[in-house]
């Protein structure tokens, strides 16, 4: 409970739930284990500071939980006669107990004992989870449950309360203990079961598209990239980029969830849709990325109006896009290298998109700066605080 | 029309730097690592007029053999091939010479790649839809012991290294400083090194420094978070 069980397991490289249930028997085989546990909280300390870097975990070996039974039934052995005993009718059973429970439970495997925890830590507020986490193969189950209940059969024997024709009545009412609790956690089992299927389906489906956004990935992407680098037609250039922009959000996209739309989908789809109206060339970087918001989109539409305004006046072939998520704004920056202008002198109807630019950034708390020198490109700069600035 | 696509690399323009690159004593001696016949074949045609180009390799295995033979200056290498990808080839040709340079050179524009790549060693990255321009420029570049950014590569490595860190870290390895993410920013947006120099009032030999000493952090940094965000950012 203070952490001397898995202190010592991690010292030891044991399980912790292996000297837990060492000391659980010591403690029934006379109070020794309650005493143990005592010194050992007072004997030791959590190391101060920060924990260790990582601790290694180290796999429970065989050897190292044979040392501890063998430790455990010396001190069983020593207390006996030491006089310190409850009595073998009570002592001997819980051992064989509790060695069968440690059998179901620390034999299993580890690493399906970790998917298990994943799992069950969806379903919350499970008191059974410990219980139930290992994936305990079938001569697992038999070898324990053996135990465990020879551990009963002794103990009910020992107390003479049943002779050993009886035992038919013990191994009753242990099927009849079973079915019982088969029927108050078979529906929570079946839902976990179903999880563990459907999440192994979603892994074998996600590593097909893996395989052929491989093969896709060489032969056509290939073609799409010499398309573009050979002298082709303009329209044909632009063409093989929007086929490959398409392409690639099949392959690499993220599966989202229906409604819930990305900053960066957002803006690829602004950049793909302007390099289609356009023909020019539209290169985006997103750093970060943030669920949108009103103050996305109003970012993400106002991008959209430098771009165009960038792709129809600059007179140059690419507009480069940079928007990134801070924590406390997102800010953007629509540049081309184009012929540029001077702010001063701005005809009519680009005043009125600068405007629409900086009014959309007005009414959602944000500046936008745009700078421009004729001869030298023009770079819009976009920014919105987060919520509530 | 792909012009100054991908300006990386900086370079003013076609002709005059590479003419006087062609000056010097040798030419540059590159080597060209793609399993695309059509796309090597391309490749030479567009560089052999300034460099070199002493030999080709299509899988992993020709291409660490190739290259230990003919000891190019500088490797153009594609990320994905057969045989082990071309993370397996920078790792075994530097393990016996440390000195060759490469520069990353694929379609695939996916995070997790080109990370891979660079911190296995690579001096730079660039997609194929380069133009030929500036894909000599980043060749020299990449020879003269410079790094090559992207505005891709520099958004990578921006997002890269953001986040909360967990566990111990090395300051000087694990965070850029205001500066280097300063010039970054810049990259990502699309300037382009002599650019960045005017505009943060910094040399240009300054801004390279900078650049050389975030791909040096890139390789180095032991921060998971690298590896981890790598895996699970796939979106282009």
């Amino acid at each position: 409970m203070t952490g001397v069980a898995a202190g010592l397991g991690e010292r030891l490289g044991i399980d912790p739930v292996l000297v837990r249930t060492a000391l659980v028997v010591l403690t029934l085989a006379g109070g020794a284990g309650v005493a143990l546990y005592l010194a050992g909280w007072a004997l030791s300390h959590e190391p101060e500071g920060e924990r260790l870097a990582a601790p290694v975990r180290r796999e429970p070996t065989l050897r190292q939980t044979v040392a501890l039974g063998c430790i455990v039934l010396g001190l069983l052995l020593l207390l006996r006669e030491a006089g310190l005993w409850f009595g073998d009718a009570l002592v001997w059973p819980v051992a064989l107990g509790a060695a069968g429970f440690t059998v179901i439970w620390a034999r299993s495997d580890s690493t399906d004992r970790a998917r298990w925890a994943i799992v069950g830590y969806r379903i919350p507020g499970n008191p059974f989870e410990a219980l139930f986490t290992g994936r305990v193969s079938l001569p697992r189950i038999v070898f324990g449950g053996l135990l465990v209940f020879s551990g009963m059969a002794v103990f009910l024997a020992a107390n003479d309360a049943l002779t050993l024709a009886a035992v038919g009545y013990v191994a009753l009412s242990v099927v009849v203990t079973a079915a019982g609790i088969a029927l108050i956690f078979g529906p929570w089992m079946a839902r976990l079961a179903r999880q563990v299927t459907d999440e192994r389906r979603e892994r074998i489906r996600s590593e097909e598209r893996a395989e052929m956004a491989a093969h896709l990935h060489d032969s056509v992407l290939h073609t799409l990239a010499l398309i573009q680098r050979a002298d082709a037609s303009p329209e044909v250039a632009t063409l093989a980029r929007r086929q490959e922009r398409e392409l690639r959000t099949w392959l690499y996209g993220r599966d989202l969830p229906a409604g819930e739309e990305r900053l960066s989908a957002a803006v690829e789809a602004v950049a793909a849709r302007v390099e289609q109206l356009h023909n020019v060339v539209v290169d985006v970087v997103v750093v970060g990325d943030d669920p949108m918001d009103e103050r996305a989109w109003a970012i993400v539409h106002a991008c959209q109006e430098a771009a165009i305004n960038a792709a129809r006046h600059s007179g140059a072939q690419l507009v480069s896009v940079y928007v990134e998520a801070e924590p406390d704004a997102i800010t953007a920056f629509v540049r081309d290298q184009g012929k540029g202008f001077d702010p001063d002198a701005v005809p009519e109807d680009r005043r009125g998109i600068a405007e629409s630019i900086r009014g959309r950034m007005r009414r959602h708390g944000g500046t936008a700066v745009i700078t421009s020198e004729p001869g030298e490109g023009t770079e819009v700069h976009l920014r919105v605080p987060r919520e509530a600035a | 029309m792909n012009q100054g696509r991908d300006q990386a690399v900086g370079a003013p323009g076609p002709a005059g730097e590479g003419a006087a690159a062609g000056q010097g004593a040798s030419r540059t001696r590159v080597f060209l690592v793609d399993d695309h016949r059509f796309f090597l074949s391309g490749l030479r045609a567009e560089l052999g007029a300034e460099f070199e180009i002493v030999g080709d390799g299509g899988d992993a295995e020709a291409a660490v053999e190739g290259i230990r033979r003919t000891e190019p200056d500088v490797v153009l290498l594609d990320v994905h091939l057969p045989g082990g990808g071309g993370r397996s080839v920078i790792e075994a040709v530097h393990r016996t010479r440390p000195e060759v340079r490469f520069l990353a050179l694929s379609v695939s524009d996916a995070a997790e790649d080109v990370i891979a790549v660079i911190r296995a060693g690579a001096r730079g990255y660039v997609t194929k839809s380069i133009s030929p321009a500036d894909l000599a420029a980043a060749i020299r570049r990449v020879r003269d012991g410079d790094a090559v950014f992207s505005p891709r590569l520099a958004g990578f490595v921006l997002d890269a290294f953001r986040g909360r860190l967990d566990g111990p870290v090395d300051p000087e390895l694990d965070q850029l400083t205001t500066r280097e993410q300063e010039v970054l920013r810049h990259i990502a947006r699309g300037y382009t090194y002599k650019e960045v120099a005017r505009r943060l009032h910094l040399s240009v030999k300054t801004v390279e420094t900078h650049v050389s000493s975030v791909l040096r952090k890139l390789q180095l940094s032991s921060r998971h978070e690298l590896t981890r965000w790598a895996t699970d950012r796939r979106l282009v």
